[in-house]
């Protein structure tokens, strides 16, 4: 479903990846930790490109990407499309009911029918247990809600790649439970997920696979069991135990 | 100011005059008011408006020829006297062979002005919108039209309303300056009244206080809607 081969970006001098291959079967969850800096965010935002590579390839379902070459805008809207994202700070429309906010992708990207676009919006909050929140405002929600309300909005795409960049960690830690539950579901259900997170009992429970960065390289990826278990590299160790 | 009260109160029938003038010229200056002042006003915001969202999406884009004329058009606008401008336009403008009526002068004169300062208010708004709300738009897919129009837009209007709704009361009182390119507005009745019975302090007070009002009526609709739209804003 994802392939990425030799990925770099730099801002200006800083590289902050360094050569990034990794790939991603249909319906598999990867799981991506590492310390602050290492560059996993940025990672994210290069596989939708809200951040342009500075060269590799990307490559997600039948497109692809290669920044040895000059990509257009519109090459870049249209791959985009094949993604949702799920922000650590929700991201959330203000001035839109969740409803309104789960159905402006449809609506105005895909140009669907508004009733159908509603019928489907419905069923998306239902499905995130927001079935009797949506026509309320992002502010009259609590943290948990505006996430769920997130992923539902990000799924009205129908994406073929979920991307989370710390879905849970600007929650209090009473409400991550709600948010993680969705998560699971939706990968029980077969979705294809990339999901940058400090929850390692999700990454335990959930990952097909975790991928240890630093410094803008992959040190380690295996199964959940060998990077928890027995990682091969010190690197790894060192930053599992700083966490528990 | 001794002088003027003695003379009102130590004679009967001159404070019975300027009673008589205060109310017979309120029927024609609130003509004015209604026929002009007002709908110059509404007018030219309306079209200012219009004008200051492509001034200021031009001075955002990444267009350089599109940035470089809203720069001179805001530079122009904001370095020249309104008055000035309107001089040219109405009696300028004549020597190259265009002639334009009083009131259309006007629109053009104020249009140009509000399409410049609201541009200011309207770019900084639209900046002011988080970077998020951009990603968000374009994470369900969009382009940059469609984030700036559904996503970006709506919320800097909302930013921007307090800002425009000072502008919006400076362009009533402003409007008194079409008074000097003959469109009879409220402020031109109360001088042409004037000009028949001299009585220069009664009739522009009472102008005055009527512009007064028109602003303190504003100010309260402004409260209100201030506080309406405060709630949904991202921060
Ligand atoms: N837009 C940018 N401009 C310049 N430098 C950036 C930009 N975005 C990220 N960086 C730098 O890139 C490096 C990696 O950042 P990134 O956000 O990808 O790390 P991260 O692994 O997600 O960290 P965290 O766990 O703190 O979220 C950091 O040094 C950061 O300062
Ligand atoms: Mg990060």
């Amino acid at each position: 479903m994802i392939s990425i081969q030799g990925l770099t970006k730099s801002f200006d001098q800083l590289e902050v990846l360094k050569g990034i291959d990794l790939s991603v079967e249909k319906g598999q969850v990867v799981v991506v930790i590492g310390p602050s800096g290492s560059g996993k965010t940025t990672l994210l935002r290069c596989l939708n490109i809200l951040e342009v590579p500075t060269n590799g390839v990307v490559s997600i379902g039948e497109k692809i990407l290669d920044f040895s070459r000059h990509v257009s805008n519109k090459e870049i809207v249209e791959f985009r499309r094949q993604t949702g994202m799920v922000f650590q700070s929700y991201n959330l429309f203000p001035h839109k009911t969740a409803l309104e906010n789960v159905m402006e992708g449809p609506l105005v990207v895909k140009k669907e029918g508004r009733e159908a676009v509603r019928k489907k919006a419905e069923a998306l909050l239902s499905k995130v247990g927001l079935g009797d929140k949506i026509d309320y405002y992002p502010f009259q929600l609590s943290g948990g809600q505006q996430q769920r309300v997130g992923i539902a909005r990000a799924l009205a795409m129908e994406p073929n790649v979920l991307l989370f960049d710390e879905p849970t960690s600007a929650l209090d830690p009473e409400l991550v439970g709600e948010v993680l539950k969705v998560m699971k579901d939706l990968a029980k259900e077969g979705m294809t997920m990339v999901v940058v997170t400090h929850e390692m009992r999700f990454a335990k429970e959930v990952a097909n696979e975790v991928i240890f960065m630093e410094d803008g390289v992959v040190v380690e990826k295996g199964e959940p069991e060998e990077i928890f278990v027995a990682p091969k590299e010190e690197r790894t160790r060192q930053f599992l135990r700083m966490i528990q | 100011m001794k002088m003027y009260l003695n003379s009102i109160i130590s004679d009967p029938e001159r404070l019975e005059r300027l009673i008589d003038i205060a109310q017979s010229s309120l029927l024609p200056m609130l003509e004015g008011a209604i026929l002009y002042t007002i709908p110059l006003t509404l007018i030219t915001f309306v079209l200012g408006l219009i004008l200051a969202v492509l001034t200021a999406l031009a001075r955002i884009s990444k267009i350089k020829i599109l940035q470089f004329i809203a720069r001179i058009y805001i530079s122009a606008i904001r370095g020249t006297p309104l008055l000035v401008q309107l001089f040219i336009i109405f009696y300028g403008l004549p020597t190259l062979g265009l002639t334009i009526d009083p009131f259309p002068s006007a629109v053009i004169g104020f249009s140009l002005n509000i399409g410049a300062y609201a541009s200011e208010i309207i770019r900084a708004a639209i900046l002011s919108i988080p970077k998020g709300q951009w990603e968000a738009g374009y994470s369900i897919g969009m382009s940059y039209t469609q984030a700036m129009r559904r996503i970006i837009l709506p919320q800097a209007s909302r930013v921007s309303v307090p800002p425009l709704s000072n502008t919006f009361i400076s362009l009533v009182k402003d409007t008194s300056l079409a008074s000097l390119i003959l469109v009879t507005e409220m402020f031109r009745r109360a001088q042409e009244i004037a000009a028949t019975n001299y009585e220069f302090l009664l009739l522009y007070t009472e102008a005055a206080i009527l512009y007064w009002i028109i602003c303190f009526i504003l100010s309260i609709g402004q409260g209100r809607l201030e506080a309406r739209l405060d709630r949904y804003t991202a921060n």
